[in-house]
């Protein structure tokens, strides 16, 4: 090398070593926190933000991390926690999700602001089961959904002739046939393997009611799908199948919910978070639509919903941000608003509900009676559990399989699992 | 002097390949190796370092739902890479007449080729949905009975997946094969024309012969996107009607991120490297057997060459 490619060279290495030299200063943000989370529709997008301001105006700054998809959002949590760079906080579900990272001892407990907030008085009793892991609270929940609402357009229901609500099985079946005569679509149905599965649970609760519901999700007993009772419950959830179109298979939920706001379909079994879609298209709860929770005055209300972990940090300035969040998510009127955008109900009843919809005031006076709470089996059973019984539900609701198969195979799940 | 030549030579190609050999070595091969380890290990979300011997792989196989997914990558790989060889070389054939618009139409034909599987997924299940695709149009052109309902129908489904498919990947086919038809030389023609043999017969018994080489890269490329096959099924049927257009890739997805059973879905991720191994290791072997034959061969003709022009 030349001496001027030489010197040119040193300088040139001279420069590079200096920027990484140079560390860039560190921002002073006051309660700095990375929040996963994957909420990442314009309807959820909208209730995130409500969190977000709510902890901003509690001395917090909220940075942002959004990722779509549910799996993928837990997944890149679990790596990012595994990988040594975790987020203040990260949305699972209330369920079993997290249960393998607090044995590993991955998840730091936010008993301090439970203590505070009298969070064994004034959470249900599922939600209590779910982030009550030996004595800690592992995580700070935002939300109550609920998988099962039935949904029907009062157009379709005049156009059919069915004067009021259908109270039992029965009756909704009756209803679905006068549909069917009238020339709609009696059961808007999107036939992905996850609503097939919400459907079941409705079924199973209302039809089979919470005892059989119990005794299969939280005892896992491998006898009770060989029992006539539940062969009965498979066989009347089968015959729903003969209310579809033909046009079912692997439909998204919304597609479904569109022909229920055209008035082309009549019912559709699917969770709180559809009220979303009837705001978007302004119809409102007791005008263009009608919902009711479950057959009868007693229906079994199914609780789901979403926490926030906490990764276990060494910082005691990430600490602080994690307690004030969960603060701020469990307060009265972040939950109002939260719920107001997204379309569930508040964790608490004792907020004030004037502002939430008819369906929504219906779900919080329904909590008020504990005798109709009914945890969503991911509460109760492993994800690996809930996804083989997924499996045989679908390939039940798809195929010509007999109602004994079924039953076999579900005990063969819960045997295995 | 002249000996530390070679060997600087030698280093700095070293220096090169290290990176490359350290990410095959470290990456490809080490996570191999961690997966099979996993799969004798109880791990669910997280890795554990325990020892539960087969266990994973009995359930794996009690699973009807790997067993399906088996069966359906058979038959997507036996219907994908026969549709992909056939169209693929009847499409080059078509351009090598010398047809007008030559350049125009392979641009066409390749372009399928460079979307993504699953924009192709997603555009061919709506063509194919019986409410909103080609079946609700045929019946409002005036045929009420008309159906074509593959996308919904349990027995049928792999096949539409097979058709979105193979409109994909018959360009790239069609690519290889005009290159090797390209390769032909032209006095073969003017022979067989001499000859008065018809052209279907040259193509078939004359020229796809000497196409071995691009059927064999073609069909080598084709095996690799069977044995990966998973965006295409999740964009069109996410795993079909029921379990019905299951494959395996998307089972170990599933396993991995949704059921949080890494222990599960890597036993089944070494299920099917074992599988591709097996289906590869004879035809390895035949070929290696093959080219020593042949290079014996080729001495043994050298030999006698020698030996005649000697003798």
């Amino acid at each position: 090398m030349t001496n001027k490619t030489t010197r040119l060279a040193l300088a040139l290495a001279f420069a590079f070593g200096a920027t990484l030299g140079v560390q860039s200063p560190a921002q002073a943000q006051a309660n700095r926190a990375e929040v996963l989370h994957w909420w990442t529709s314009g309807g959820e997008s909208a209730a995130v933000k409500e969190l977000a301001t709510a902890y901003t105006k509690a001395g917090g700054t909220w940075v942002d991390a959004a990722i779509a998809g549910g799996e993928q959002a837990r997944a890149a949590a679990v790596n990012r926690m595994v990988g040594g760079t975790p987020p203040t906080a990260a949305q699972f579900n209330t369920s079993k999700q997290f249960l393998d990272l607090i044995d590993q001892g991955m998840l730091a407990n936010v008993d301090v602001v439970a203590a505070a907030n009298n969070w064994d008085k004034i959470l249900p009793a599922p939600i209590l089961n779910a982030i009550k892991i030996k004595g800690h609270f592992y995580a700070v929940p935002v939300d109550i959904h609920m998988p099962a609402w039935f949904w029907y357009s009062k157009a379709a229901f005049a156009k059919a002739g069915i004067a009021s609500e259908p109270k039992t099985a029965d009756e909704l079946f009756a209803a679905l046939d006068k549909l069917k005569a009238a020339g709609l679509v009696p059961l808007a149905f999107g036939g992905q393997p996850w609503q097939e599965k919400i459907t079941f649970y409705a079924w199973l609760a209302n039809v089979g009611g919470p005892d059989m519901y119990m005794k299969l999700y939280r005892d896992k007993d491998v006898n009770l799908p060989a029992t006539p009772q539940f062969k009965a419950v498979l066989a009347s959830f089968k015959k729903l199948h003969n209310y579809v179109d033909a046009g079912s298979p692997n439909r998204n939920w919304n597609d479904a919910t569109a022909m229920v706001i055209a008035g082309k379909a009549g019912v559709q079994i699917m969770g709180d978070w559809a009220k979303g879609e009837f705001a978007t298209a302004h119809q409102t709860a007791g005008k263009e639509f009608g919902c009711f929770p479950g057959f009868g005055p007693k229906s079994p209300y199914l609780v789901a919903g979403d926490v926030f972990v906490f990764p276990k940090i060494n910082d005691p300035a990430q600490i602080k941000s994690q307690q004030l969040l969960a603060t701020v998510f469990t307060a009265p009127a972040t939950q109002v608003a939260f719920s107001n955008k997204k379309g569930s109900i508040p964790i608490r009843t004792d907020v004030d509900v004037k502002s939430l919809d008819l369906c929504a005031q219906q779900g919080v006076t329904i909590m008020k009676d504990v005798s109709r709470q009914l945890p969503t089996p991911e509460m109760l059973i492993s994800p690996d559990l809930e996804g083989s019984l997924q499996d045989v539900i679908t390939k039940f609701w798809n195929t010509n399989e007999s109602v004994d198969d079924a039953a076999k195979a579900m005990s063969a799940a819960l045997k295995n699992g | 002097m002249t000996s530390r030549r070679p060997l600087l030579r030698h280093l700095v190609a070293w220096a090169a390949l290290l990176p490359m050999v350290a990410t095959v070595l470290w990456v490809y091969v080490g996570s191999v190796l961690w997966s099979m380890r996993i799969s004798v290990s109880s791990s669910r979300t997280l890795p554990i370092g325990d020892f539960v011997g087969l266990k994973q792989y009995a359930r794996l196989f009690d699973s009807e739902r790997w067993v399906l997914s088996l069966q359906n990558m058979a038959l997507f790989g036996a219907l994908f890479i026969i549709g992909c060889l056939v169209i693929g070389f009847l499409l080059a054939v078509f351009i090598d007449q010398r047809v007008r618009a030559e350049g125009v139409l392979r641009t066409i034909f390749l372009y399928p080729y460079a979307m993504s599987f699953v924009a192709t997924g997603l555009v061919w299940q709506w063509m194919l949905n019986p409410e909103l695709g080609l079946q609700a149009t045929v019946r409002g052109w005036g045929f009420p009975n008309f159906t074509f309902d593959w996308i919904v129908r349990q027995d049928a489904v792999m096949l539409a997946i097979v058709v979105a498919a193979v409109w994909q990947a018959c360009g790239l086919v069609m690519a290889l094969m005009l290159a090797g038809l390209r390769g032909i030389d032209e006095s073969l023609w003017m022979a067989a024309r001499i000859e008065g043999i018809p052209k279907w017969r040259v193509y078939l018994s004359i020229v796809l012969p000497m196409l071995g080489p691009s059927i064999g890269t073609a069909f080598v490329l084709l095996s690799v996107s069977v044995v990966k096959v998973f965006d295409v099924v999740v964009a069109m049927t996410q795993g079909g009607p029921g379990l019905a257009s299951e494959v395996p890739a998307k089972f170990i997805i599933d396993n991995l991120l949704v059921r949080a059973n890494i222990g599960l879905a890597s036993a089944a991720s070494t299920v099917l490297l074992l599988t591709v191994l097996a289906l590869l290791a004879p035809w390895f072997y035949a070929r290696a057997h093959a080219s020593r034959r042949a290079e014996r061969v080729a001495r043994a003709l050298r030999a006698s060459a020698t030996q005649g022009a000697t003798a």
